[in-house]
């Protein structure tokens, strides 16, 4: 257990993620990659926390990653909410007008 | 317990299980004696339909359904037994305890929460509307027992300076926590009463759709699913004791059996709840939830933090 | 003991990231939210390996219940049963493998040339206390910051989501006891 491996690993699952949230139609889909881009924010940060500097105060920063996910996750519900019950869809496709 | 509480060895896991399984038992055993009671019919049948209930499901064919989703529909099934168990891990038996980790309680608080996913997948797997219908029931049912459950878990945490059980069960040496947190024990109660979807918080499993998750269950799954109900009351009911009764602490008896004395006490009462209570409807029940017993349940941290803070 | 904890280290991270993998894979709802769940679960696991018990347990426990709700949502929003047939819903499924896989090379890349420096300072002992004390103590303007910011987002969520108020419920001057419950598409209530 390396810093190399955990920041290896929480690269994969970073681009994964990356890969779902570019490639998903649906948009809970889509947060669903971001999910697991955030997923490996944390291990990354709890890596690099560890291996590098394991000063008392660096977790808070983890805990601002899951504050930061649980916002993401309750916007997007809200929002994927309002999408369906005003167009009857949820793919990020037929929403493109609210680009810009 | 002058030393709070010591870890036991290799052979500690095994003697948790058994001992949640005998603890379980007896609450199995119990609600028999209460509906044997009920008809009119001996104690004796109603200590013994626990087994014959057993040997009933072990002999008795798995159903099988028409596209199931197998793999989470065993995992829900099986799991609430696991769950159970490892929240016995944390629970300590007089000063034993299998592993006191240094964040019991949340690691308790993160056990009841797989329950969620569990039943849910239980409802989910069986591919059938009825047993779907439970499983959301039990999620609506969740979102409101859960926020003031962990709050109430948060008092005896506050007032003993520690997540670690060993510590909590050590600070209630010259009060028991449950003498001046009232509430934060009874919405704790409640709590484990409606993670165990037993009693009144058993919509989930409601006959009025044809037993919710339960409608597509038989033989070993359905077992599996009972036990792990009786596993996670008898295992709240250990972690109630620990958490607000002092654990092992009493007169004339070791404290092994103290904590095995008001475990069993504790339990008497949480299966008497289901005789006592109608079942109730989530949606009726979360204004209240959310109105009435949050704020209280705040309160009551607020009042053991300022004693805490004014010690 | 090292050996075995980066065995453990690595079967919890090929878990991770295939569980991720699948989330894209599978073709059931239900068990791609679940499956993210799982790569929640074994990176919650891999922080107890940092010693970072509090954290670590907090992430099982927030991303399972996330993940719970997750579910209902997933199912609700697919206008057909995705249990029962295979689906594909992606768009620009190349470029987005293209982009991923680059950026994988250039992180990973990144991860192993980088001279990472020698550590600094040793973990405090008990790292729950030393949270507890940052965050109550110099870094309280984080958490100050944070839960503005979290109620802000209860609001706005339940004011984007909830298509009624309380002039819906309890009428036009809020008298009306027990409030209406949510009335159905066809006017019914």
């Amino acid at each position: 257990m390396t810093l190399d491996a955990v920041l290896v690993a929480s690269a994969a699952l970073f681009c994964v993620g990356l890969y779902g949230a570019l490639s998903q139609q649906v948009v809970v889909m889509v947060m669903m990659g971001l999910e697991l881009m955030l997923n490996g924010v944390i291990l990354a940060v709890a890596g690099l926390w560890w291996f590098l500097a394991p000063a008392p105060d660096g977790q808070v920063l983890l805990l601002v990653v899951i504050a930061a996910m649980t916002v993401e996750m309750a916007m997007g519900f809200a929002v994927a909410t309002l999408l369906h019950r005003s167009r009857e869809s949820d793919m990020t496709d037929t929403a493109t007008d609210l680009s810009g | 317990m002058p030393d709070g509480v010591v870890q036991v060895g290799l052979l500690g896991p095994v003697v948790a299980a058994v001992l949640l399984g005998c603890v379980a038992f007896f609450a199995a055993a119990l609600d028999g004696v209460f509906v044997a009671r009920m008809g009119r019919r001996s104690v004796r049948s109603g200590v013994a339909s626990p087994v014959w209930e057993v040997a009933r499901l072990l002999r008795q064919r798995r159903r099988s359904v028409v596209a199931a989703d197998s793999l989470l529909w065993r995992v829900g099934v099986s799991g609430l037994l696991v769950v159970a168990l490892l929240k016995a891990v944390v629970v300590p038996l007089g000063s034993w305890v299998v592993a006191d980790l240094s964040v019991g309680v949340v690691w308790f608080n993160a056990m009841d929460v797989m329950v969620w996913a569990l039943v849910w997948m239980a409802g989910w797997g069986a591919n059938s509307a009825f047993s779907l219908v439970g499983g959301y029931r039990f999620l609506g049912q969740a979102l409101l027992y859960e926020l003031p459950l962990m709050f109430a878990l948060t008092a005896p945490v506050v007032a003993a300076g520690s997540l670690r059980v060993g510590d909590v069960v050590t600070a209630q040496e010259g009060l028991w926590f449950v003498v001046w947190m009232p509430v934060a024990f009874l919405v704790f109660c409640a709590g484990v009463i409606a993670f165990s979807v037993w009693g009144p918080f058993s919509p989930a499993l409601g006959r009025d759709i044809g037993g919710g998750v339960l409608v597509e269950l038989s033989g070993v799954d359905r077992l599996l699913l009972l036990a792990g109900r009786y596993a996670l009351l008898s295992a709240g009911a250990g972690f109630a004791v620990a958490l607000f009764l002092g654990g092992g602490s009493g007169p004339f008896a070791p404290p092994w059996v103290w904590t095995l004395v008001k475990t069993l006490a504790v339990l008497f009462v949480f299966v008497g709840v289901r005789r006592m209570f109608a079942v109730l409807r989530p949606d009726r029940l979360v204004e209240a939830a959310w109105v009435v017993v949050l704020p209280a349940v705040l309160l009551q941290v607020l009042f053991v933090s300022l004693v805490v803070v004014g010690r | 003991m090292s050996v075995v904890l980066g065995g453990f280290f690595w079967f919890l991270a090929v878990v991770a990231v295939a569980a991720g993998i699948a989330v894209f894979r599978v073709d059931s709802m239900a068990r791609a939210t679940y499956a993210l769940a799982l790569s929640f679960v074994s990176v919650g696991v891999m922080l107890l390996l940092f010693n970072l018990e509090y954290i670590g347990v907090i992430t099982i426990l927030m991303m399972v219940m996330e993940m719970a709700i997750m579910a209902v949502f997933m199912i609700m929003f697919m206008g057909m049963n995705p249990a029962l047939m295979p689906m594909s819903m992606v768009h620009s499924k190349r470029s987005s493998m293209i982009l991923a896989g680059g950026g994988f090379v250039v992180l990973a890349g990144g991860a192993l040339l980088v001279p990472w420096p020698a550590r600094r300072g040793g973990p405090a002992a008990d790292l729950t206390q030393s949270l507890g004390e940052a965050i109550m103590g110099s870094k309280m303007l984080v958490m100050l910051t944070v839960s503005p910011v979290l109620f802000a987002t209860l609001v706005a969520a339940l004011v984007l989501a909830s298509p009624r108020g309380r002039y819906d419920r309890f009428g036009d001057d809020l008298r009306i006891s027990p409030p209406r419950g949510p009335e159905q598409k066809d006017g019914r209530s």
